[in-house]
Parts: C-alpha cells; sequence; structure tokens
C-alpha cells in the first residue's frame, strides 16, 4: 500500500527519523495557517508548497490547469495563498503520471531547509527495501541524491552502495558507520547519519513497509541530517497490526473498478487490452492473459476470481469486466479442484441471467471436478455461451470469436 | 522413493480444527495420507476425524513420531506456528496460508535455513507424492503416479499441467507447489536439484511467473548439472511492469524479472520452454517418448 509523502513522514518521525517539519492543508486558506503555524514553530521564513500525489517526479511536473509545477517555493507568509492556489485542485502531470496526471487534493507546506549557513548543504538518496535473491533487507544509498536514482544507477553505478542486513542480527553500527563514511561525512553531520540510518531502519521495520525511498536525504548548512522527501510503501498483509497506517490509505489515488473489485474479495488489475478473462488463481490468471496474446487478442484485465467462485462472485467478476468498453469477449478459464465445475456453470448461467443482455461473446472453459456437467449445464442453458473443456480449446475459440 | 514425502511421511495438521485445516486434513485422509494428528492449542485430548488433537507441536510429535506437518493457521499467526514446527524437530514443513507478513517470513527463513528442515511455501497449494502421499489443497483425483516432476510457484497452474501430463499418457512422481510469496521456504532449484536426484523421476516441468530470480537461478544450474529433460514455462508475458498480480511476489521490478527475460535465459540453459501454457503436456509427451 502506498501512502503520501506526508503520511510518510509523520511515521518516520514517530521513530525518531529526523524530518523536513511540514503541515498537511486541503484549502489554501488552511495552508497560510499552517505556514504561519510553521513560522512559530521552526523560525523558517520560506515555505516550500509540495502537491500530495502517488507519484514521483512532482517537481518537474506540471500542473496542467496552471503551469505551476508540483513543488515550488513560497518566500513569504503573503506568497503561500497564490504558489497553493497554482496547485491544489488542479492535475498534476509528472514522469509517472498519465498524460492526464493526477488530482491534487492536498498540498503540504513544510519548512525551507536549504538556508545558507557555514557549509553547502547536500543532498543524498536513501532507500530501504527486500531483496529477494539475498532474503535480507538492504539499505541502498548514494552521494547523488535529489536526481533520478535509475539515472545514476546507469551511468555511474559505482556511486551507489549497499547495506545487506542480517534478519535475525539487525543493523550493526560498524554497518551505519560505513553508510556516513561512504557519503563522505566527517563531525556532527557524521554522528546525526549514523543516527539517522538507525532510526530508519527502525521505522522500516516498525512499521512492516516493503519500501522506503528518501529521496533526498539533506545536510544542511548546519550539518543536520534530515528526510526532505518519503516515498513509504507498507505491506498490505501486515495492515492486520496497523490500523492507524490502514486508514492512511487514499481510495482516491486508485483506479475505482480496482477499488470496487477489492472490496468485493476480487483481485483484479486493469489492462488495456480488448478481451476480459475471469480466473482461478493467479498464475493461472496471468496464463490465461498469456493465452490470449497469443490467440491474437489482448488481455484488457488481470482477474483471480479466488477459491470460492460462486454465483454472486462470478456476476461480480462479470460486471466489474464490463464497466471497460473495449471488451470484445471475455474468457471464463476455471480449473475446478475443491471448487465445483458445475457450480460455476451455474454460477454463470445466473449471473448471465440476472445482469440481463451481455453484448460479448462469452467462452468458458471448465476443467476439472465434473467439468463434463458444467459443459452439459451451459449448453442446456440456451445461452450464447461458447463451452470448452481444454486450454487449447479456449485458446482457439477466442481467436474465431474476435477474427483474429 | 520420490521426494521429500510419501506414503510412510506421518503428518500432522497444524490448524486441525479450524474449517480449512478441517476439511483438506479429511481431503487429505481420504486420499491415503498417513495423517497422524493434529495441533489446535487448548484442545489437546480431543479427537477430530479420527485423529488425536494435541496442544502443542511438540507434544503431537512425541506421542506420533511425526515427521511431517502442514499449516493452515490465519497470517497473523503462521510465523508462530512454523518456528513451533521447526522447534519440535518436523522435518517438512508445509505452509498453506496466504497472507503473512513479508517481514515475519524474512525472520523465519534465516532462522530454518540453520535447521536441518525443510519448509515449503507459504501461500502454496502443498505437495503431493501421487498415489502416496497428498499434504496440501490440490485436488488428489487429477494425478496420477508417474515419472514427471512438477514444480510451480502457482496453484491452479499446477493443476493444469498435472492434467496435460495425466491426459498425455503419462504420470506424476512428486508435484511441488513452492508458492507465490516473495519469501519463500523451498525455492525452484531447490526442487530441481531434489528431482535431478530422484531415480523415479524422468522429467521435469517447472513452473514460474515474473518477479523475482528464482527461475533464472534454477536453469543456470541445470545448464550444468542437469541430467533429465525439463519443460518449462513462465506466466506473465502479459502483466505490466511495477503492478502486483495476485500472488505478492509477482510484480516486474526491473527487466531481468520480466517473463521475457527468465524465458530467453531458460532457453539459452536448455530448458524447452513452451510460449502457451496449453502444449505442457504435449511438449513433455515429445520429450520422453
Amino acid at each position: 500500500m502506498n501512502i503520501h509523502e506526508y503520511q510518510g513522514k509523520s511515521i518516520l518521525k514517530s521513530f525518531g527519523v529526523a524530518i523536513q517539519e511540514g503541515i498537511v492543508a486541503d484549502t489554501a486558506e488552511e495552508a497560510s495557517a499552517a505556514a504561519k503555524k510553521l513560522q512559530e514553530e521552526t523560525g523558517t521564513g520560506w515555505f516550500v508548497v509540495k502537491a500530495q500525489i502517488h507519484a514521483g517526479g512532482r517537481g518537474k511536473g506540471t500542473v496542467t490547469e496552471t503551469g505551476s509545477h508540483g513543488v515550488v517555493l513560497a518566500k513569504s507568509l503573503e506568497e503561500v495563498p497564490e504558489k497553493v492556489n497554482g496547485i491544489l485542485g488542479g492535475h498534476l502531470v509528472t514522469a509517472q503520471t498519465s498524460a492526464e496526471g493526477k488530482k491534487v487534493n492536498k498540498v503540504l507546506i513544510a519548512q525551507d531547509v536549504y538556508y545558507p549557513g557555514d557549509s553547502d548543504p547536500e543532498e543524498y538518496y536513501m532507500s530501504v527495501l527486500l531483496d529477494r535473491a539475498s532474503g535480507k533487507h538492504i539499505i541502498m544509498y548514494s552521494p547523488d541524491g535529489g536526481m533520478d536514482i535509475e539515472a545514476v544507477a546507469e551511468k555511474t553505478p559505482e556511486r551507489i552502495f549497499k547495506e545487506e542486513i542480517d534478519p535475525l542480527l539487525g543493523l550493526q553500527g560498524f554497518q551505519a558507520r560505513r553508510v556516513a563514511f561512504n557519503l563522505g561525512l566527517s563531525g556532527k553531520a557524521f554522528k546525526d547519519m549514523t543516527k539517522f540510518v538507525f532510526a530508519l531502519y527502525k521505522a522500516y521495520l516498525g512499521c512492516d513497509a516493503t519500501m522506503f525511498e528518501i529521496n533526498p536525504v539533506l545536510k544542511t548548512s548546519d550539518d543536520r541530517i534530515m528526510a526532505v522527501d518519503s516515498k513509504v510503501s507498507l505491506d498490505g498483509n501486515a495492515l492486520f497490526r496497523h490500523k492507524d497506517y490502514a486508514a492512511m490509505r487514499d481510495k482516491t489515488e486508485e483506479d475505482p473498478t480496482e477499488v470496487e473489485a477489492d472490496e468485493a474479495g476480487l483481485s483484479y488489475v486493469k489492462l488495456d487490452g480488448n478481451v476480459g478473462c475471469m480466473v482461478n488463481g493467479a498464475g493461472l490468471a496471468m496464463a490465461t492473459m498469456d493465452i490470449i496474446k497469443l490467440s491474437g487478442g489482448s488481455p484488457a484485465n488481470f482477474l483471480d476470481v479466488g477459491g470460492t467462485a460462486d454465483a454472486a462472485r462470478v456476476e461480480k467478476a462479470f460486471r466489474i469486466i464490463l464497466k471497460d468498453p473495449s471488451v470484445k469477449a471475455i474468457l471464463v478459464n476455471i480449473f475446478g479442484g475443491i471448487v465445483r465445475c458445475d457450480r460455476v456453470a451455474q454460477g454463470v448461467v445466473d449471473a448471465y441471467k440476472n445482469i440481463g443482455d451481455i453484448p460479448v461473446p462469452i467462452i468458458v472453459r471448465l476443467q476439472g471436478t465434473n467439468a463434463k456437467e458444467a459443459k452439459a449445464l451451459i449448453e442446456e442453458s440456451g445461452l450464447e455461451v461458447h463451452s470448452v473443456i481444454l486450454l487449447q480449446e479456449a485458446a482457439d475459440k477466442v481467436k474465431e470469436v474476435i477474427g483474429a | 522413493m520420490s521426494v521429500l514425502v510419501n506414503k510412510d511421511s506421518k503428518v500432522i495438521v497444524q490448524g486441525f480444527t479450524g474449517s480449512e485445516g478441517s476439511f483438506h486434513a479429511g481431503q487429505m485422509i481420504e486420499y491415503g495420507t498417513n495423517v497422524v494428528g493434529g495441533v489446535t492449542p487448548g484442545k489437546g485430548g480431543q479427537d477430530h476425524l479420527g485423529k488425536p488433537v494435541y496442544n502443542t507441536v511438540e507434544d503431537a510429535v512425541k506421542a506420533t513420531g511425526a515427521d511431517v506437518s502442514i499449516i493452515f493457521v490465519p497470517p497473523a499467526f503462521a510465523a508462530d506456528a512454523i518456528l513451533e514446527a521447526a522447534d519440535a524437530g518436523i522435518k517438512v514443513i508445509v505452509t498453506i496460508t496466504e497472507g503473512i507478513p513479508v517481514n515475519d517470513m524474512v525472520r523465519v527463513k534465516k532462522y530454518i535455513d540453520q535447521l536441518d528442515c525443510t519448509m515449503i511455501g507459504p501461500n502454496c497449494p502443498g505437495i503431493i507424492t501421487a498415489g502416496e502421499a497428498k499434504i496440501g489443497i490440490m485436488p488428489g483425483f487429477i494425478f496420477n503416479p508417474g515419472r514427471i516432476g512438477i514444480v510451480s510457484k502457482s496453484g491452479t497452474l499446477t493443476y493444469e499441467a498435472v492434467d496435460q501430463i495425466t491426459k498425455a499418457g503419462m504420470g506424476q512422481s512428486t508435484a511441488i507447489g513452492i508458492g507465490g510469496d516473495p519469501i519463500i521456504g523451498t525455492t525452484t532449484l531447490e526442487a530441481i536439484q531434489l528431482f535431478m536426484d530422484d531415480p523415479e523421476t524422468d522429467g521435469i516441468v517447472m513452473i514460474g511467473e515474473i518477479g523475482g530470480d528464482l527461475e533464472v537461478k534454477a536453469a543456470r544450474w541445470i545448464k550444468e548439472h542437469g541430467t533429465k529433460p525439463v519443460v518449462g514455462f513462465i506466466a506473465g508475458e502479459t502483466a505490466p511492469k511495477g503492478r502486483t498480480m495476485g500472488h505478492a511476489g509477482a510484480i516486474v521490478s526491473g527487466e531481468e524479472e520480466s517473463a521475457q527475460a527468465k524465458k530467453k535465459i531458460m532457453r539459452e540453459c536448455g530448458i524447452h520452454v513452451v510460449d502457451s501454457p496449453a502444449q505442457i503436456g504435449a511438449k513433455m509427451s515429445e520429450l520422453i517418448a
């Protein structure tokens, strides 16, 4: 589950990670009040206005309606409302969003942390994530912060460092020191960085994150270390022990049909093809998408109906697939194990009758327990449903109905 | 022989009296699996499905000599259940549970790796040695004792492969569903190694999907050490990058994790890769005949 920058920072702060302070706002009035409060608390005279959307590249991104960037600086309290109005309510287009962009419903008013001082501010990159190959969490970091890390990885891979952490021992002191040394720090900044790394890893484990990306981590002109941005993904499977984080989910950031499917217990991902599919099991669902492609079509979705494909779920799945106007045919592919195929077939027949007029051809492939009874049931129903048993037959039928 | 489990395996069921545990334990017993009892804390001393219930895995092992456990415990308690089984000396731990926090599994896997113990799963259909022992949730009737070993990340796609193998006139030695999570006990490579060493297995079906590098590691080993024909399939050629496709581990995070990249490497390593999952049985038939 992805969360907003301001939410990620609140989690970081709760674990003792130093952050660029800020207050989130829904309106220009709230933003002004937030700026005033921030000035009282931190003494900042300038304010950074940051669009809160689930996508990176906000600073370089553009708000369609106003031409403003997604992250801008207000050099006085008076400038805050104008800067906020350039972002709030608009659609921000970045390298990571679609061409329509994402609607900005909230802005974060943050303190200015790039103030002049004894040394120049410096930006670093740091992320914490699971390395599946080694089964260990790693801290990945680079002295080249504030820019696209994939570009750094491509051009200067030697400037990206990794620290592997033993899951049973945890992060060790020498590892945190190595991070600080590799970033070229000394004195107070060195000490601050080791503290920062420890707190960051503690936060990562403590909130059951699957990824932290802090870009940039800033060394201020007075040698403090802090997180200026935060990209946090939480493990959806661990939310049962973090009710407060579960409440951070922002459904407006997600595809509405995917949200609806999720609420019905269906695992659904919208794609941009012309053949919808409904399958039991994630692996078979992906394989079915591949079959559609091999048959000359293109999958319109991923949909796993799960282990209990009863009439109600089948009907819901049909309704969700049919919301997509580009769907020209639907392939239902069920391998009945514990689930009996004749029950699923009955579900298809009932769903068909309940929905009324389904305007596209449906191919139903039921294999496994009671497959023959299922085929007979569908054929006797008189519905315009093509019933097949073998996977290859299903592939051939898809080809036939879409005329590929 | 076969791999990991057979008719002599003494199996206990953790989460025995719950609805999932009860249903599948019943199916396992019906298949002929030697289920010797089950564990549900607080229900020790009772009988369930004609088998004794114990409070702890330790009690169950002491009383029955069990060496295999299958876990149907809810995600919040599953890591603890795995560790309890390992602590009691169980040799093969099969975890069916889906949705265990990944952090829990990172710790559990590191711990289990230090022991003489094989973990299968989590988020998997289990393991079956055809005609001998079913320790999982797969439909038993599609299996036919034979000489093809199957390793797969997916449940229903395994059934699909099994069914094609059976319909093509062959049968299965053992089928291992290794699971679709980012962190799993037995890897594709470990399963392949077991089958290569098994005198009762002549050919291997290896089914993978997008995400991670398990299939690539197995392929590289097969290139150097493989002695039996391997038919391979990778699901998710049409899956978009960066999206999780049902299984928590099925996500393309880098180019090398895509189906195309994996299939290319598998082909280079001598694996007979099919692009269509409908061709698994036919391809194996060609190679084994």
